[in-house]
């Protein structure tokens, strides 16, 4: 990664601020840093992120925002050397504790890629395979049943229903994504975080996916990674500005881009750099 | 328009390929002249449905050897691919071990292993413990020598699954294993179908190993304690034989052999290209 060579470190004066809300906390993270081997990738971040919200990561690239996307439901534990430190909760569980069960986790932490990527299989099979390889279902109907349900979640049903035995991979560029979606809504997660949903899409798909996450935000906690500074803009309650590994700044959208409290955010909205 | 050498160089060049891709087909197009020819006039009913006569007397077929080889090569196929196809996983998802390495190359080293090699080993635990042949032995020659090749070609197939999927499958609550049996190998499976026909095909042809596991057998068989005929030994010791009769049936029994190598890969691309529609592959 190559960072902007134009400013030095961002010192942080207060810690970013949650955005006031009421409720439970969903998401909590305490001075979370995150190694790949001896780099560090994130440093010191602490979140907090209330259920029901949209929250938009923004940031350049290698500005750490993936990669703290997939501390929340530990995808970062396949990459061999990458080290975690501080906490991370979970309707007030650390995920990273003792005896924590990643696949309780990933099954309540949903996830959907920045590059779509349906199983070689039915569309059918795509969306049961959560549910069968958790054994989430006990019948066949019941099965067919989850299976329209969350298609109709993903507003992809009316499209497929007639193909569901077609194989994925002949669906488009943003109906896979969507089938994606569905993909991950089918286990019921509590959480659905997006790396990047709408990067690889053309503006009319990437309309409709931004459309399904502001009627998902209902019933899911959402958290969505994007490049696309509008993106976070139209979808977003809250945004979360990453630099060089760090937060930045966190508040609600409509302060983040109309009166950001932090030099560094301010240049990067306004094209400064980045 | 005068050519440039540029343009004269490059045409020379396609040329050279042309002649060395036609030079490199004129011994298979030999050989399946002379095979089909005269492999084509002994091949009867006869050929399929009877064993072979005894010295002397003209006719019989053989029926005891086409069962044999499809005998001892589904036996090989039954020890091999679950041996080769769980190596191969192992040898993908923990690439990066010294174990693997070794594995690696000791496979790699199995495959160069000449079949003779193979033979003397299998006869060594298979038929001397015994003190008989038996198609077992002869099978487990065989299996030996698909397994480094179905292993690595199952890792390699492996490796070509985007690593997306993987991802995908965890991200859905999939333990590492699940998303192995569940996504990769399903994932790769057309590529191993192929690799494991084409070990089979290799095998199927091996004439050494077979000489002192399974040694051959004029009447019919398909106990796996006694030995057994095959169409690689069978056409061994018919073309070495002085009888004009035999010489044909040797011809015939090439024929078929090469016969059901074809067969089997055109049922392995059936196979597979059902798998690779839903696939996209």
């Amino acid at each position: 990664m190559n960072p902007p060579v134009v400013a030095p470190r961002p010192t942080v004066t207060a810690a970013p601020r949650a955005p006031e809300q009421q409720g439970p906390l969903k998401i909590d993270v305490e001075k979370l840093s995150f190694y790949y081997s001896e780099k560090i990738a994130l440093e010191d971040i602490s979140i907090k992120i209330r259920p029901n919200v949209v929250t938009a990561f923004i940031g350049p690239s290698g500005c750490g925002k993936s990669t703290f996307i997939r501390t929340l439901n530990r995808m970062n534990d396949i990459i061999p050397g990458a080290r975690v430190e501080g906490r991370v909760c979970i309707d007030s569980a650390d995920i990273y504790g003792q005896g924590v069960d990643v696949v309780a986790l990933r099954r309540k932490v949903g996830m959907v890629f920045q590059k779509s990527n349906p199983f070689p299989k039915t569309i059918f099979e795509n969306v049961a395979y959560g549910l069968r390889i958790n054994r989430m279902v006990s019948s066949r109907s019941e099965l067919a049943g989850r299976v329209e349900e969350s298609l109709k979640q993903a507003a992809i049903w009316d499209e497929v229903k007639d193909r569901l035995q077609e194989s994925a991979l002949a669906m488009s560029g943003g109906q896979q994504q969507r089938l994606c979606i569905a993909r991950a809504l089918a286990v019921r997660p509590d959480i659905l975080l997006m790396d990047e949903p709408a990067s690889a899409l053309d503006p009319i798909a990437t309309q409709r996916i931004e459309e399904l996450i502001y009627s998902l935000k209902k019933s899911y906690t959402i958290v969505i990674v994007t490049h696309n500074m509008q993106q976070a803009a139209r979808v977003s309650d809250h945004t979360a500005f990453f630099w060089l590994g760090r937060l930045v700044e966190y508040g609600r959208t409509e302060k983040i881009f109309t009166a950001p409290s932090e030099k560094l955010t301010e240049d990067y909205l306004t094209g400064r750099f980045g | 328009m005068t050519a440039s050498p540029r343009k004269i160089l490059s045409s020379l060049f396609v040329a050279a390929c042309a002649l060395s891709v036609a030079l490199a087909l004129v011994p298979l197009v030999l050989i399946m002249f002379f095979v089909i020819s005269q492999g084509i006039q002994s091949l009867n009913l006869d050929f399929f449905i009877h064993d072979p006569r005894p010295v002397g007397e003209v006719g019989g077929g053989m029926r005891n050897a086409i069962v044999g080889t499809l005998m001892l090569t589904g036996l090989a196929a039954a020890i091999a691919v679950p041996i080769g196809v769980v190596s191969g996983i192992y040898l993908s998802e923990y690439r990066g071990t010294r174990f693997a390495s070794t594995v690696r190359f000791a496979a790699d080293t199995l495959n160069g292993v000449p079949s003779i090699v193979i033979g003397v080993f299998a006869y060594g635990v298979a038929v001397l413990p015994f003190r008989h042949f038996s198609m077992l032995a002869g099978g487990l020659a065989l299996g030996i020598m698909m397994i480094p090749i179905i292993a690595r070609t199952t890792e390699e197939l492996l490796l070509l699954v985007p690593h997306a999927l993987r991802e995908g499958a965890l991200a859905l609550g999939a333990t590492r294993a699940k998303a192995v049996i569940t996504v990769l190998v399903p994932a790769a499976l057309p590529g191993i179908i192929t690799g494991v026909v084409l070990a089979l095909a290799r095998v199927a042809g091996e004439t050494a190993p077979l000489l002192f596991t399974s040694f051959g057998n004029p009447f019919f068989s398909t106990s796996l304690t006694q030995p057994v005929s095959s169409i690689t030994v069978q056409v061994f010791n018919y073309a070495i034989s002085p009888y004009e009769d035999w010489h044909r049936q040797a011809w015939a029994g090439a024929l078929v052999l090469v016969t059901i190598v074809l067969i089997c890969s055109v049922l392995a691309r059936l196979a597979t290209a059902r798998v690779a529609r839903i696939g996209g592959q």
